[in-house]
């Protein structure tokens, strides 16, 4: 029987790969499996054990040298020939900025079709289908896939990993031997980001600010606004391109995708490769100076105003609160 | 220093409206891709310290978008050379078949030292033409690079990557793509709009790269493609900051996304 192959370079991300075919594998008639990929056997080893107790069976792991580095050709050949050893059809990679990256070479290589960025997946006519934002995020593109392998690289976080268990869990790993060349791209250097990790997709309250902020030392105004609203601090992918903020704060499109209880816009336009990232907000509120801005089109609850003046108010009257 | 800039056309999503869910796309008009003009820019900056070479921007048709406009935006932004690949039977085409076509392309153009792309393009988004255009050329591939630099021989990159920063080199050539801050793209000069006209641009057919209808013919079909569905109060508090902002809080605490 053919099967659906589940890979990630995050382990949390295959997981959830894995709930996510453990679901569709019954209604296309597929088995599960997985593969693990590293030069190191012992990183790959716990990685390998935690997908098969999840029912990926087999889990092919492969550690060759070639692999240090996880460069994307090198990962694009190992996957190639684990695709074939397994008789995949369908492929399902996280959408991680290295598997969406992977996913169109892998497709090449394959002469598949693919969709990155996949944010469901059903089985329509007894197709897959895999719907993801189109037109900037103002619309959601659902397409089925026509080549004998599918490629589908899946955003983190859409799906559960499930409970350990299914089909053959625990059974089979399977070492993989591949030749590989050796990768072209160097890692000169890999160091961990700077400043405290945050997880917008599960804040239940968030304060996302724009360019109405008119400069980097203003940010205290609205960390304040954060804390006394008990809320993250999130931003529009300006300010962090300018530095002011981390890449993991921004939300949107090429951001965090947030599903909050409250949603604060302060000095935001609401272009829709940011509120793309809003949608599944219960309650918006926008503070912002232009009362044209297309923010306002999704405000639940809005002010016109200046940001300079009516932050401070909000803080003050939360202090009463 | 020779570059390959791949240059897509996109309507401007800025002025699209959605009505009934569908996006109504007549009349919108088009622009160069947003991250494909950081691309530009990374270009010309290479070229500029390398003391030598030249800059293409390459370009593949899809339906009635006015691509030969955008390269001559590509051009008047500071490009040496256009080159575009028109076919009818790209219309109903897919990225493996854009990437077909501008592989051909760069290859028949070339040979380059590098090849740059936007991470994703304006409308689309999907980061897939370039891996495939890297794989087709059998090129190593730098995705998201927020800093480059070349030796001539050996190009480096900074790239931020989920929890890490990489600083990452390769020999050249190599296929790189950019995210928007690498840098700031230049706005075209009067006097380089002017001669925009007079630089050469090269128009290549899908049989002038050896591709037919069959070969660029789309891998996926699509079922749908609508907005979802938004339904919001739009309640607006007018008055003095701290009165707004009274209204505000005392809105939020009755929807029970705040207080106790
Ligand atoms: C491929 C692609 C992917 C993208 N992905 C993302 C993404 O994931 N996330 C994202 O956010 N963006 C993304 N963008 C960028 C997006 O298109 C917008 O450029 C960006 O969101 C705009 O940010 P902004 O609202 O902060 O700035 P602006 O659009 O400049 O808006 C600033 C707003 O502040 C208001 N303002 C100014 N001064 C004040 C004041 N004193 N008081 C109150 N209001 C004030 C103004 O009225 C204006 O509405 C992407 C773009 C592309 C092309
Ligand atoms: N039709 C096209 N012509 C030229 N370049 C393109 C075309 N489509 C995509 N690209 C390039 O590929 C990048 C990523 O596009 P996409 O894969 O559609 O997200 C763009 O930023 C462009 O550099």
């Amino acid at each position: 029987m053919a099967a659906i192959l589940v890979y990630s370079e995050q382990a949390d991300t295959a997981l959830e790969l894995v709930g996510a075919a453990r679901g569709l594998a019954p209604q296309l008639g597929l088995t599960v499996s997985a593969a693990v990929l590293g030069a190191e056997a012992a990183g790959t080893a716990a990685a390998a054990a935690a997908l098969a107790a999840h029912g990926a069976a087999p889990v092919y792991v492969c550690t060759e040298p070639a692999l240090e580095g996880l460069d994307t050709a090198v990962v694009t050949q190992a996957l190639a020939h684990i695709v074939e050893q397994a008789g995949a059809s369908v492929v399902l990679l996280g959408s991680t900025r290295r598997g969406r990256e992977l996913g169109g070479r892998l497709a090449q290589r394959l002469g598949a079709g693919c969709v990155t960025d996949a944010i469901s997946l059903t089985v329509e006519d007894g197709l897959l289908v895999a719907g993801r934002y189109n037109l900037g995020g103002a619309t959601v593109q659902r397409e089925t896939i026509a080549t004998p392998v599918q490629v589908v690289a899946v955003m983190p976080k859409i799906f559960e990993a499930g409970e350990p268990g299914g089909a053959g869990a625990g059974e089979a790993v399977v070492a993989v031997s591949a030749e590989l060349a050796a990768p072209a791209v160097k890692v000169v250097d890999r160091r961990p980001k700077e400043g405290q990790a945050v997880d917008l997709a599960a804040a239940a309250r968030i304060v996302g600010v724009g360019r109405g902020l008119a400069k980097r030392d203003d940010l205290p105004l609205t960390e304040a606004l954060a804390a006394a609203l008990g809320a993250e601090l999130a931003c529009t992918k300006s300010l962090a391109d300018f530095g002011w903020m981390a890449d993991d704060r921004i939300v949107g499109l090429s951001g965090a995708k947030t599903a909050p209880d409250m949603y604060l816009a302060v000095g935001i336009s609401g272009q829709v490769q940011h509120t793309v990232g809003i949608a599944q907000a219960r309650i918006i509120a926008v503070v912002n100076q232009d009362k044209d801005a297309p923010m306002f089109a999704l405000a639940d609850y809005g002010v016109v105003g200046d940001l300079y003046k009516l932050v401070p108010a909000l803080v003050e009257r939360l202090k009463t609160l | 220093m020779d570059i390959a800039v791949c240059v897509k056309t996109n309507p401007d999503l800025q002025l699209m409206r959605v009505k009934d869910r569908a996006p109504v796309l007549e009349a919108v008009p088009f622009k160069v891709g947003d991250l494909d003009k950081n691309a530009l820019e990374a270009a010309l900056l290479l070229r500029d310290a390398a003391g030598d070479g030249r800059v293409v921007a390459v370009t593949v048709s899809e339906g009635d978008r006015k691509i030969r406009e955008t390269m001559k935006e590509a051009l008047a932004i500071g490009a040496d050379e256009a080159v575009i690949v028109s076919d009818p039977a790209l219309d109903q085409s897919d990225q493996a078949g854009v990437a077909l076509a501008l592989a051909g392309a760069i290859g028949k153009a070339g040979p380059f030292d590098l090849v740059l792309f936007g991470e994703g393009s304006t409308d689309g988004y999907s980061g897939q033409v370039p891996s495939r255009v890297a794989e087709l050329l059998g090129l190593p591939e730098i995705g998201y690079a927020r800093s480059l630099q070349s030796t001539g021989a050996v190009l480096r990159a900074e790239r931020s990557m989920g929890e890490s920063i990489e600083t990452l080199e390769t020999a050249l050539p190599a296929a790189v793509t950019v995210v928007s801050e690498i840098n700031e793209p230049r706005i075209p000069s009067l006097m380089n709009i002017m001669k925009a006209g007079k630089k050469p641009v090269v128009e290549y057919a899908l049989g002038d790269l050896a591709l037919d209808a069959a070969a660029v013919a789309p891998r996926r079909a699509v079922r749908s493609n609508l907005a979802e569905e938004q339904s919001r109060k739009h309640v607006l508090f007018d008055g003095e900051p701290a009165a707004q902002a009274e209204a505000l809080i005392n809105a939020l605490v009755a929807e029970g996304v705040l207080g106790r």
